[in-house]
């Protein structure tokens, strides 16, 4: 498969992300309790945890969806060496986020979605960039097909071709590996490498081993809303894997 | 990327999906074209009743059908999470809001299109003479619906119960745009037909009222 | 505690001369006799239930522009008791009205908009009452509360053209005209004496929200001191 390359917002090099006291209750359910956390850009972090641990609600905050209930939010940018803030709106163009749902339209085909998206996004040559998508995640001869009759994988390569349409510079992955088959995970594995290498800072959650964390450069482990444990940037994160239970189905 | 531009885009994909599935518009026509069938069944009105009672069951039927519609409409987008998706592009809330409230205007005004004919055949009443007029009237009343029906099933989307719910909030709220829609249409099937300009400006004070109230407070609308 | 009390026997005496000079001390009226002497809770009661859902109006305002919980508690309130008062309003008009004019329930402008905002703000209970995350209830519900009062003179003013197209016999309309100097007075009271019966348990219906509010922050408190105790002892970790 091939690799296409996301255009970049003109200086913009990478994303780094800052998690200042960050808490976030539910009613009476406190998902978050007061989370620190400094991502800087490029980093590749794996971020672990039990069901329930906070995962998903911390990927959410980070991609906007949510505000928190306290604390502070701040994305930073690196420009050569230079590192200043990015405010909020310039920020969320350069956001992508995989989710569980799919986030696509079921009565759409797998090329309208990525047009619609794209349009939305304001992207340049739709088509173009739209084909080359398809061809990337491996739908291509699938592009004029109904989502709705997608399997699993086919729909979580869509949903991920779809994340990266706009050409992110921070990646967000909630348990992106989920329904994905041998090649599916492969593939999952060659484009986080690609992104990476690019300068794009990932951070992806997963609760249990696959083949892409072999690339993370750091770990952080959630429990109970608090960070458990971080590897930080120069820990090793293979003890912190290797406790991670058997391998994704 | 501005608003209307924005706006376009959603339009167009919300006609593409329900072009596709068609049972929106199936069930809004079938449903108006049930209540205006059964009435004229149950009460066979002349047609100085008709123009009597007319426009109150026309604008009630229509009521009706735009609010068996509109919860739908936002529980699309919820079903896969397309709407976290649509918050995290660079749209702003209004545009996503607006695309939705064009899509069901014109899902409602197809409605209304394929069941005027309906209504004069079986009424006996002749709508061509003052054609021009209906549709300004019909516009305005539609433009209402939409305006604030789309806000509220926003607000409902989030509720339990949301079937039930969304009609319950909106009835009370729209009963001046009923009241002045019915007295606009019926001043023109009356003897001789006359557009009413009181009604009619009220329809549009109606209407950018509540566009304004809502373009005011749509980011609450959308925001999670 | 005391000051409270005293507060309230002072409000409590009030509403009882209320009620006394409404029932023996104003003047019997002309032609409706006593039954007309309902109309002085009917009309106090018309104003403070706008009053009510004026405060709630602020107050979703409030709200969505601050994020302050306790304006949302403030909406509640209001809105609660407004509706406590408009449905005294809705209550006592057809029972003054049947016996007087042989009708219970006409369209006027003032009936009409009195029952459309009932309607309304019993809708923005009952939204409350299906919404759960108290944050989203809040802000979703403060919408509705805007959208709703915005309505009012849309009502009032749509009934008031329509009636200037269909013109009805006035029945409710002199109410205020040729007031006896001594009615004037009752009515005054009486006034009074609702806005003084709404008002402590208005104050009082705030401060019940804004307590259950602080117990479940409380409760979050403790929970987290529990898991934070927790996670520091041998057992914890990931």
């Amino acid at each position: 498969m091939s690799a296409h390359g996301a255009t970049l917002a003109p200086g913009v090099a990478s994303l780094g992300i800052c998690f200042e006291g960050v808490a976030k209750r539910f009613g009476p359910l406190t998902a978050l309790r007061e989370i620190s956390l400094e991502i800087g850009a490029g980093e590749f972090v794996a971020l672990l945890g039990p069901n329930g641990a906070g995962k998903t609600t911390l990927l959410r905050i980070a991609a906007l969806l949510m505000n928190p209930s306290s604390g502070n939010l701040r994305f930073t940018v690196a420009t050569g060496a230079a590192q200043q803030d990015l405010p909020l709106e310039q920020a969320k163009p350069l956001l992508g986020m995989v989710a569980h749902n799919s986030l696509l339209y079921d009565e759409l085909t797998a090329s309208e979605n990525l047009t619609f998206f794209a349009q939305l996004y304001g992207l340049e040559d739709v088509r173009a960039r739209v084909l080359a998508a398809l061809e990337t995640c491996g739908l291509g001869a699938r592009a004029q097909g109904i989502v709705r009759a997608f399997s699993r994988g086919m729909r979580q390569r869509l949903t991920i071709a779809r994340a990266l349409l706009h050409g992110p510079r921070l990646l967000l992955l909630d348990e992106p590996a989920a329904g994905l088959d041998h090649q599916g995970l492969a593939w999952l594995a060659v484009t986080l490498a690609r992104l990476r290498d690019g300068g794009c800072t990932i951070l992806m959650s997963t609760h249990a081993r696959n083949e892409s964390l072999e690339l993370a450069t750091r770990a952080v482990s959630l429990a109970g809303g608090r960070i458990a444990h971080d590897t930080g940037l120069r820990g090793d994160v293979r003890p912190l894997l290797a406790a991670l239970q058997g391998a994704e189905a | 990327m501005t608003t209307a531009r924005a706006a376009a885009i959603l339009l167009a994909k919300e006609l593409r999906l329900e072009f596709r599935a068609r049972e929106l518009l199936n069930a809004t026509v079938i449903f108006s074209l049930t209540v205006i069938v059964l009435f004229s069944y149950a009460f066979d009105p002349t047609a100085e009743e008709s123009r009597h009672y007319g426009p109150g069951l026309l604008w009630i039927a229509f009521l009706f059908a735009a609010s068996l519609m509109l919860h739908p409409s936002f529980a699309r987008e919820q079903s896969n999470g397309a709407l976290d998706a649509l918050r995290m592009a660079p749209v702003s809330s209004f545009a996503l809001l607006l695309g939705k409230m064009l899509a069901n205007f014109i899902f409602l005004a197809v409605t209304e299109a394929i069941l005027l004919p309906v209504f004069a055949v079986l009424y006996h009443v002749s709508l061509l003479g003052v054609l021009g007029p209906l549709i300004l009237v019909f516009v305005l009343g539609t433009a209402g619906l939409t305006i604030v029906g789309t806000v509220f099933s926003a607000i409902s989307a989030h509720a339990r119960m949301r079937e039930l719910l969304l009609p319950l909030l909106l009835f009370p709220i729209l009963a001046p745009l009923l009241v002045a829609a019915v007295e606009a249409t019926a001043s023109l099937l009356a003897d001789p037909p006359a557009l009413d300009w009181a009604w009619t400006a009220f329809l549009v004070g109606f209407d950018v009222i509540f566009l304004t109230a809502a373009w005011l407070l749509c980011d609450f609308l959308i925001e999670e | 505690m005391k000051r409270r009390i005293a507060i309230r026997a002072l409000l409590a005496a009030l509403i009882v001369s209320a009620g006394y000079a409404a029932l023996f001390i104003a003047p019997d009226e002309r032609t409706m006799h006593a039954v007309q002497r309902i109309f002085y809770f009917h009309l106090a009661a018309w104003m403070t239930s706008f009053t009510a859902f004026f405060i709630a109006f602020i107050a979703c305002i409030a709200y969505l522009g601050t994020r302050r919980l306790k304006w949302d508690c403030l909406a509640v309130a209001a809105a609660e008791v407004g509706v406590i008062c408009c449905t005294i309003g809705l209550v006592t008009g057809p029972l003054w009205a049947r016996p007087v004019w042989g009708i219970w329930w006409t369209w006027d402008a003032r009936l009409t908009t009195t029952f459309i905002l009932w309607l309304l703000y019993i809708s923005y209970l009952l939204l409350r009452g299906l919404l759960e995350d108290p944050e989203r209830r809040a802000t979703l519900s403060a919408v509705f509360g805007v959208f709703a009062f915005l309505d009012v003179p849309l009502v009032y003013m749509s009934n008031r053209l329509w009636r200037t197209q269909h013109p009805q016999p006035v029945i409710l309309g002199g109410n205020g005209s040729g007031v006896d100097p001594l009615m004037g007075k009752v009515l005054l009271v009486c006034v009074i004496a609702m806005f003084g019966a709404m008002i402590p348990v208005l104050v009082d219906r705030y401060r019940l929200e804004r307590l259950r509010h602080e117990l479940d922050e409380l409760r979050l408190a403790v929970e987290s001191r529990a898991a934070a105790a927790e996670s520091l002892s041998p057992k914890g970790g990931l």
